[in-house]
């Protein structure tokens, strides 16, 4: 276990390093938090029926995916890792003595957690003093905000288990482009981030649910502003727990299979 | 023409690898469908936008999508121009007896980007039937102007910051602000935005002058005629890109190699 938070604490540190990025990412997704609250502002006003969602509980929904986008973002992946898996680099890791597929889930792990670490701060703090129309709402309770963390912190084990896949099956095509790019533009899709879930017409709803991304970031954001509370609550995030045990247990089942008849190709 | 023959010469090599060319275009559909499948499904909900209907919405994402993904396909390489910098290789660019803006332009050109088009054109295709609007030859007219001044548009926002990579070397990342943002704001007609947004994508980045204003010709909310001349502005604004550009080229210190 040391040395996997070893690891864990090389990686963070690491990502701590790119500020300057961080910088800019910051005053995108400011832009881009804007652009997004502006246009459903719009079509809120624009239709006369109850909207689905309370606005100050959408403007929190917006800020919180702009804060945490280094976690929930599937098409962003380890290129490093990727590189190192197509030419041949991660020979030297299958010699190490340890659980290679825990190893490399700490790893991407940690790299999420410091790309957010560096942004969040900054994107919530400054969301919360905007003019009220814009403004992030604070959670209605202690309880509610604890359920979100709670469902971040899991949300983030799901997005690891789901990308796994990712170096999977880069394992076996030694190309990572096809499969990042179809789960990046399904989970953005699927998990809401182009369109809040509870915006969507009914039809659309009841496909998201048969899908795991919806717990990545519809679930966390809601749990926050208490759109989801209650025994609903305590149900989705056992389906979300089930979930993340799942896809784990089949990524695991999947390593050691492809690890079985693995080809290194020199290197 | 000089130009055609450099075309040529990148097809044919990016056409060495099928595959990836395969790989590449089907990437480059899907991320646009994504974002078009977000409005869609907010129209679902919806019924409509500040008065507008799904299909003036899909127009004006239409003219968007085909004026960004020529602009990718021509105007690539200024888009990854820094890594021509920083390599040094601007050197050789400017050792050449041709113009710099014809080498740039004629060394990149992304044939993957063309089914993005194909997509936008099936996209403006819905705008065209399900907008309601009545064609005439000067609305066709002004839809195709519009196409074309978006072009402009973002190709005159590519070279200025292409330019500013003179100076800084660095790409600057928040001009992505202005092509990857400016792309998804244009999406909407920019009635809906606040006034400080819409004065800034009118006067300033004159994306508004390509979709919103002329726009309001195409579907009949304003009868003056000066909306569809709007377009024309695309040239107003290349102007000072090109300046900028040469001011650049003037000051560009050799990284060396």
């Amino acid at each position: 276990m040391r040395s996997y938070l070893a690891l864990f604490k090389m990686r963070f540190i690491a990502g701590l390093q790119y500020r300057a990025a961080a910088w800019a990412g910051i005053a995108t997704q400011f832009f881009f938090g804007f652009l997004f609250l502006m246009i459903f502002r719009a079509f809120y006003r624009s239709s006369g029926m109850e909207p689905p969602m309370a606005w100050p509980q959408l403007a929190s929904y917006v800020w919180l995916q702009q804060a945490f986008l280094a976690i929930l973002m599937l098409w962003s992946q380890d290129n490093d890792l990727l590189l190192s898996v197509v030419n041949g680099d991660s020979a030297y890791e299958l010699c190490r003595p340890y659980d290679l597929y825990a190893f490399w889930a700490f790893r991407l792990a940690a790299t999420r957690l410091s790309a957010a670490a560096l942004r969040f701060a900054p994107v919530l703090l400054v969301a919360c003093l905007l003019p009220p129309e814009y403004r992030m709402a604070l959670p209605p309770s202690l309880w509610a905000f604890a359920l979100f963390l709670l469902s971040m912190a899991l949300s983030l084990a799901l997005v690891v288990a789901l990308s796994m896949f990712v170096y999977i099956l880069a394992l076996v095509t030694l190309s990572s482009y096809g499969s990042r790019l179809a789960i990046g533009v399904t989970a953005e899709l699927l998990m809401g981030a182009v369109v809040p879930i509870p915006l969507m017409p009914d039809w659309a709803q009841a496909i998201v649910n048969w899908f795991p991304f919806r717990y990545i970031m519809d679930l966390p954001f809601r749990l926050y502003s208490g759109h989801i509370a209650g025994a609903e609550a305590a149900l989705q995030i056992g389906i979300q727990i089930a979930w993340v045990l799942g896809l784990a247990a089949l990524g695991r089942l999947a390593f050691a299979r492809t690890m079985r008849r693995i080809v290194i190709q020199g290197g | 023409m000089i130009y055609f023959k450099y075309l040529r010469m990148v097809v044919k090599s990016m056409l060495q690898y099928r595959a990836n060319l395969v790989l590449l275009t089907i990437g480059q559909l899907l991320s646009v469908a994504g974002y078009f499948a977000g409005i869609a499904l907010l129209f679902a909900r919806f019924g409509s936008l500040d008065g507008w209907s799904f299909g003036e919405v899909a127009l004006c994402f239409g003219v968007v999508t085909a004026a960004w993904s020529l602009t990718e396909c021509f105007a690539r390489g200024f888009d990854v121009f820094q890594s021509t910098v920083r390599r040094g290789e601007f050197d050789r660019v400017l050792l050449r007896p041709r113009g710099t803006i014809l080498q740039i332009l004629g060394g990149n050109f992304e044939f993957t980007r063309l089914a993005k088009l194909l997509w936008a054109f099936a996209v403006l295709g819905v705008g065209v039937t399900q907008s309601g609007v009545e064609w005439s030859a000067l609305r066709g007219l002004t839809l195709a102007l519009m196409v074309l001044s978006g072009f402009l548009i973002f190709s005159g926002v590519f070279i200025l910051g292409a330019s500013v990579c003179f100076w800084t070397v660095e790409g600057l990342e928040f001009i992505n602000i202005f092509t990857d943002g400016g792309r998804e704001l244009a999406a909407y007609p920019l009635t809906i935005y606040t006034r400080w947004i819409r004065r800034f994508f009118t006067f300033i980045l004159p994306f508004g002058c390509f979709n919103y204003l002329p726009l309001l010709y195409v579907t009949g909310r304003s009868a003056n005629g000066l909306y569809a001349l709007t377009p024309l502005f695309a040239l107003a604004f290349l102007l000072p890109c090109l300046l900028m550009w040469r001011s650049g080229v003037r000051h560009y210190q050799s990284t060396g190699n």
